[in-house]
């Protein structure tokens, strides 16, 4: 393959940093990732770049591609415009460690805050599918924190102390949503994870490389089940004894 | 994770940490090994390379293996037991083999209680999927996403139980006080600082080498660090030979060859054929076809390619679109998901290309059944990085019942070694030698590209220690690697020691170079053909090396090979072991 890509790839730290030009020859079904590969096997051996699996599954690979969130792995060259540069710039949100590598450390103590699976006393572990479908699409969560990294609540307005960003609400439906679970996380959702300052505008949604539907299925039915503990707090005892789910 | 960003231990000239047990790797192996450490009470450190929750266990497709007899009521333990060691070839440590088999459905119950959702039977059970060399539907699974789904639940549980958590964080050396190990030496990916942590257990979960072969499912985590340490610190390694060559990776484009291609396809019914639209599979395995075990498969279609029978691009079709396009997208929404972005094929209307991919140690760490110890006091291993459950050969779904089984057993020994041990001491000699290491790459003004030097390894692995070996071969290639392993110790890097990836691999080439080594050297031993190594010159298998392990140890001045008996299994599990499934 003769053809060239011109690829401007931010190099950088904390300290300030810009984007440097490289040329890397395109292969057919060529990804980003492998052009940075190309990059730091020929070109640049220091350029930081975090990757595993390389297949889409494991989300380690996040940047801005042409300013789109994207997991270079399943980013294809040929899907890019070849007639200006491919800009590859870390995810906004988090500070940069080092080129392509941003501080993600945020999102583990998020995590951290958020109460365990808490099986019903007595359960037979008895499930039907068609009760797991909506968690299993939850669970398909990557975290590759691209949700987060264009979330403008946290993006524009910078609240990480006040806002848990759409990657731990859909944790949360996850666990608020499983059929056999009997803990409670709507104060948490309120209080200090602040579901209410996502005005639903499905950023989110959109760049999720899993196609999780993050606004419909898991953000608006906890923001219900906020408004359901909160204001109407007998309906929502209700629901969970009847089991309508809601 | 509290501890991971505080200072040290005053008085240290490193950052230093202390924990009762030290487990270095965060995959299944490692993480289930802390939940158990933690909860007999000692202090637990994970440490590993990746962010956590992205080790190599995420990757993992088809299924957990567990007799749960769910779906096929005539399964139990014997059962699995008697397929896991006929898979391996009866190479295997018989124990080990009993006891994952017995284990493994109480370890999925326990992951199910701990919040992990696998699909449902339609009485509301775990369901389970068929898979080569399993003679029962015994794969529990999620789709074909079961590995991330384990890898969260145990990520979630550890962190809810308060492990300390040392992220991005790379293991060099372990530390020894006399013969025991009583710590290890690493250094922050992030600052290139260094770090030492001392434990009176220390507990190696670190995943395989796959990442020596060019063609390959394995990410850059899988540089054989634990096998390596092991080795540097005494310990023994065994079955090295032997290597599993996945028969399904992905073949076009080139970007993703190697990538996998779960054995799932086959168990919901994938048909391999080849270029003439032949089921090869008759002439190789006509009892268990398209689902006969992985070195079969992996042979088999590595001999239609050479033989000029291959599909477009030189692997073979893999086809599911058969079945109802619903359906594959529900059961492989992955694989889906993976040839429709990655390559343009719709696999619910055509066929996939497929060929073999290194994906799996079956050597590494030769450990004791019931601890997981290593033949060093102080150390365990877990998961891949030991040796012994899968002899020859492992079967699909049998890696994440192993991760399960083990870790927990390692975990539990590890707290209790470190309850009758007291703490050891590195003494200062160690760890300088351990941080001069480090940095005597950044010294050289010049010299070889680390990217360079991996990229001939890889090279060299393939062609000489790939899926068929020979005498010739073999000593080609362990020529290759001295004369690779001389170039690694003029590796210069460039750049800082902040997020620098080419000094990462500097460290982890000598790894890899030292595993490689074992694995060449036990091939060119072993004279006959078992399971996943295939030797041409000897093609038969071979009665005699059926009671031999070959182990691999450091000598004074070069790595030494010898044999250990096979342990025999007791009168009753024989007469099992004899029994026609």
């Amino acid at each position: 393959m003769s053809r060239e890509a011109v690829l401007q790839v931010f190099r950088g730290t904390a300290e300030g940093g810009g984007p440097v030009e490289y040329r890397v020859p395109v292969a057919p079904g060529m990804v980003v990732l492998d052009a940075l590969h190309y990059i730091q096997g020929h070109l640049a051996p220091d350029l930081a770049v975090r990757w595993n699996c390389k297949a889409g599954r494991c989300g380690s690979c996040s940047a801005e591609v042409n300013g789109r969130p994207k997991l270079t792995c399943k980013t294809r060259m040929d899907a890019l415009p070849a007639d200006r540069p491919i800009t590859v710039a870390p995810m906004r949100t988090f500070p940069v460690i080092r080129d392509l590598v941003t501080d993600v450390s945020w999102n583990y103590e998020v995590n951290r805050r958020i109460p365990p699976f808490t099986p019903r006393p007595g359960t037979d572990w008895k499930m039907s599918q068609a009760d797991i479908d909506r968690v299993q699409e939850f669970r398909r969560c990557i975290e590759c924190f691209l949700c987060q990294d264009v979330c403008h609540v946290l993006r524009e307005h910078g609240k990480t102390a006040q806002f848990g960003g759409p990657r731990f609400f859909v944790r949360i439906a996850g666990l608020e949503m499983h059929p056999l679970d009997a803990g409670s996380r709507t104060g948490l959702l309120k209080q200090e994870l602040g579901i209410g300052l996502c005005n639903i505008t499905k950023c989110c949604t959109e760049v999720c490389p899993e196609d999780i539907q993050i606004t419909d299925n898991a953000i608006i039915p906890l923001k219900e089940r906020v408004v359901d503990d909160y204001y109407d707090p007998i309906a929502r005892f209700l629901k969970k004894i009847f089991g309508s789910g809601g | 994770m509290s501890n991971a960003l505080g200072p040290g231990v005053r008085g240290e000239k490193y950052e230093t940490h202390e924990h009762d047990v030290l487990i270095i790797g965060a995959g299944g192996a490692g993480l289930r090994a802390a939940i158990e450490a933690l909860s007999r009470g000692a202090s637990v450190g994970v440490v590993c390379k990746s962010l956590l929750g992205k080790a190599h266990t995420v990757m993992a497709e088809g299924g957990i293996a567990a007799a749960m007899a769910n779906v096929d009521r005539a399964d139990d333990w014997r059962a699995h037991f008697r397929d896991t060691m006929k898979g391996g070839k009866y190479l295997n440590n018989w124990r080990m083999a009993q006891l994952h088999a017995q284990e493994a459905p109480e370890r999925v119950r326990e992951l199910e209680q701990w919040g992990a959702l696998f699909d449902r039977t339609p009485e509301g059970d775990i369901l389970q999927r068929a898979f080569g060399g399993h003679s029962f539907k015994r794969l529990c699974h999620v789709g074909d996403r079961t590995g991330l789904e384990m890898i969260r639940t145990l990520q979630d549980r550890g962190v809810q139980m308060g492990i300390d958590v040392y992220m991005e964080c790379a293991v060099t050396r372990l530390l020894k006080d006399g013969d025991r190990v009583c710590g290890a030496f690493g250094y922050w990916r992030e600052q290139g600082r260094f770090v030492v942590f001392k434990a009176k257990s220390v507990v190696l979960a670190t995943g395989g080498i796959g990442k020596a072969w060019r063609i390959t499912s394995n990410s850059w985590e899988y540089t054989g660090d634990g096998m390596a340490l092991a080795y540097d610190a005494g310990a023994e390694l065994q079955d090295m030979e032997f290597v599993q060559f996945h028969p399904t990776g992905m073949v076009w484009p080139p970007g993703v060859q190697g990538i996998l291609v779960t054995e799932a396809v086959r168990g919901e019914g994938g048909v391999l054929t080849n270029r003439l639209g032949e089921r090869f599979m008759q002439r190789y395995d006509p009892k268990q076809m398209d689902l006969s075990t992985r070195d079969v498969v992996a042979r088999a279609i590595y001999t239609e390619v050479r033989e000029g029978r291959g599909s477009e691009h030189g692997g073979a079709y893999l086809d599911i679109s058969h079945k109802p396009a619903d359906y594959v997208k529900r059961k492989l929404p992955g694989m889906y998901h993976q040839f429709r972005e990655l390559a343009d094929v719709d696999i619910t209307k055509g066929p996939m290309e497929v060929g073999p991919t290194c994906h799996y140690m079956m050597g590494g760490v030769r450990v004791d059944a019931e601890t997981a110890s290593a033949t060093v006091p102080g150390l365990f291993a877990a998961g891949e990085v030991a040796a012994g459950l899968h002899g020859a050969n492992r079967l699909g779904g049998n890696s994440l019942s192993d991760l399960v089984v083990f870790g927990r057993r390692a975990g539990l020994a590890a707290a209790e070694h470190a309850n009758r041990a007291g703490a050891g001491s590195p003494g200062a000699a160690q760890v300088e030698e351990a941080a001069r290491e480090m940095l005597v790459f950044f010294e050289r003004p010049e010299g070889e590209s680390p990217y360079a030097v991996h990229r001939d390894l890889e090279s060299t692995m393939e062609e000489f220690v790939g899926i068929f070996r020979n005498e010739q071969d073999l000593a080609r290639g362990l020529e290759k690697l001295a004369e690779l392993s001389e170039r690694s110790r003029r590796i210069h890097v460039e750049g800082s020691r902040l997020f620098n990836p080419g000094w990462h691999l500097a460290r982890d080439l000598k790894s890899m170079l030292t595993v490689s080594e074992a694995v060449a050297r036990s091939a060119l031993a072993r004279k006959e053909s078992r399971g996943a190594h295939s030797r041409t010159d000897y093609p038969k298998v071979d009665p005699e090396w059926g009671g031999r392990n070959i182990v691999v140890r450091r000598g004074t001045r070069a790595m030494e090979l010898a044999e250990r008996p096979l342990l025999l299994p007791p009168a009753e599990l024989q007469a099992l072991l004899a029994e026609s499934t």
